[in-house]
């Protein structure tokens, strides 16, 4: 077992790759998009394709902890994934997430 | 209020919404809705997309299944037309003539597609989009090898049926009647970048082109002729010449109407026991000094949801900034605003990208409405210009160097 790959955490990237522009960065984790977020210094990963449209969400909006789908305004709470606004009325995947020497890792939740 | 029953009239987009956010903002009485194709609630965008191209099924386009509806205590009748509208008793007739009777009823019947009044408009090669049965109907024909297509009308349906039926491997032409494509809802300057996207893919975009006859042929097929004398032969002809409002129900109910159902702010028309939302709608934008029909998804949902507020005597004050997006090919196209606001257009390259954003401009140099072409996140900042109706130096603007965020917090 090597050291990303204990307890299902894996290392996907460092905190300095996401963008201070967007805040955002799309990372491809096990063949699935993910999309991690800096929210004022807080680390959080969801999955990056929006569940309505052909979207991804790290071309989106952050705000307040939201994030804003770049195509029909969809808005998820970034930590919970839950949705908060037509279109969207399912919740997205969010994912453990920990830094360690500035690297991110991210694990699978417990459903 | 918790027996009173809300008639919605049609389930589209905009009468499933409005269904599901009675419910969820917690009205106990009957929502009945009605509508007259045979499907739930859906929409309608991939129509022009991944359904004639055979890639998405009815159930991907779906809003709320029926199961969904049911949970809801939504009582569905697809397949039901309304037939009559009587506001002084309010009921509404049924096309068997049942009457129902109602507290509150939202009008949301949507458009039709306008039938152009040339000779053939309405012969047998001839195809309209509006319905998923519509979709269904041309996607057989699409799906023959090498089709030769003929789509009149340059207007979004038109240009995305023209990507769709192209990228399908078929011979595409567009006649536009207009000197442009799009002509209605996007500044000149955007209108020949849209037209090169399609021309860089093969397909041939004729403007200043009046159709002024479709002849079927014994053999299959037609003779679509123009009125400067050209024939071109189609298998298939795809009229995307716009849509007209139905607001038969309401005009002969005596509302007010003004090419489609006018309602205030709060979504209502000029009866206070009945609302509208939707296509059908004519929405009047007071302080702009307009009257303007939206004919989008975002209108449909949002009126729709807005409409139901209202109905529940909620806060409700709607006056969107339209939106509208568009996908031809790879591009992704957005648009935010008023085009008949707008007398001056400036473009902005995107740096780095292939994409641009256009701006509309009013004489006073406050920016009316945006476009973005793959423009990304930055049309969200462009979509803040124009919510707010900022003043920007258009030289600024047009230059990738300028930071779009800097000229915002100005």
């Amino acid at each position: 077992m090597t050291m990303s790959n204990n307890e299902g955490w894996k290392r996907v990237a460092l905190v300095k790759d996401i963008s201070s522009d967007t805040g955002t960065l799309r990372v491809i984790v096990d063949d699935e998009a993910v999309c991690l977020y800096n929210v004022d210094g807080s680390i959080c990963a969801t999955q990056d394709k929006c569940p309505h449209g052909n979207a991804s969400l790290a071309d989106g909006y952050i705000e307040n902890g939201t994030i804003e789908c770049p195509l029909h305004q969809g808005v998820f709470d970034i930590r919970s994934g839950q949705p908060l606004c037509p279109p969207v009325t399912t919740a997205i995947k969010t994912y453990d997430v920990k830094v360690e020497d500035e690297a991110i890792l991210i694990r699978p939740q417990a459903s | 209020m918790t027996t009173a029953t809300f008639v919605i009239v049609g389930a589209g987009q905009a009468g499933g919404w409005a269904a599901k956010t009675l419910r969820d903002q917690g009205f106990s009485g009957r929502i009945v809705l009605y509508g007259s194709e045979a499907h739930p609630p859906y929409e309608r965008p991939p129509l022009s997309k991944g359904v004639i191209a055979g890639s998405t099924p009815l159930s991907e386009t779906m809003l709320f299944t029926p199961a969904q509806l049911q949970a809801d205590g939504i009582e569905f009748f697809p397949r039901r037309t309304v037939r009559g509208l009587k506001p002084e008793d309010r009921l509404i007739i049924l096309d068997d003539g049942e009457a129902v009777s109602y507290d509150r009823a939202l009008l949301c019947t949507g458009g039709r597609p306008l039938v152009p009044a040339f000779h053939g408009a309405d012969s047998r090669d001839v195809f309209f989009l509006r319905t998923f049965d519509d979709a269904e109907r041309l996607k057989d024909r699409l799906s023959r090898p090498r089709q030769k297509v003929v789509v009149i009308g340059a207007g979004w349906i038109g240009l995305e049926v023209a990507a769709t039926a192209r990228s399908l491997g078929n011979d595409v032409r567009i006649f536009e009647a207009a000197n442009r494509v799009c002509a209605r809802s996007v500044i000149p300057e955007v209108s020949p970048i849209l037209a090169a996207l399609h021309e860089t893919q093969g397909v041939d975009i004729q403007v200043s082109s009046k159709v002024s006859s479709i002849e079927p042929l014994f053999s299959g097929g037609s003779t679509v002729r123009l009125s400067n004398g050209q024939e071109h032969y189609a298998d298939v002809v795809v009229l995307g010449t716009g849509l007209v409002s139905n607001d038969g129900l309401a005009r002969e109910a005596g509302l007010a109407c003004d090419g489609g159902i006018l309602v205030d702010t709060r979504c209502r028309t000029s009866d206070e026991h009945i609302f509208a939302a939707g296509d059908v709608t004519v929405i009047e934008y007071g302080h702009l000094g307009i009257r303007s029909r939206l004919e989008s998804w975002q209108n449909a949902q949002d009126q729709g949801v807005a409409a139901a507020r209202a109905m529940l005597d909620q806060e409700v004050s709607y006056q969107p900034v339209p939106l509208v997006w568009s996908e031809q090919y790879d591009a992704m196209i957005q648009l935010a605003g008023h085009a008949q606001l707008a007398t001056h257009g400036v473009v902005r390259p995107l740096g780095d990208k292939s994409g641009l954003l256009a701006f509309g401009l009013d004489a006073s140099g406050q920016v009316k409405m945006a476009v973005g072409i793959n423009a990304g996140r930055e049309y969200r900042v462009a979509r803040r210009f124009v919510e707010g109706s900022i003043s920007v130096d258009p030289h600024r603007l047009a230059d990738p160097a300028t930071l779009l965020s800097s000229l915002l917090a100005r």
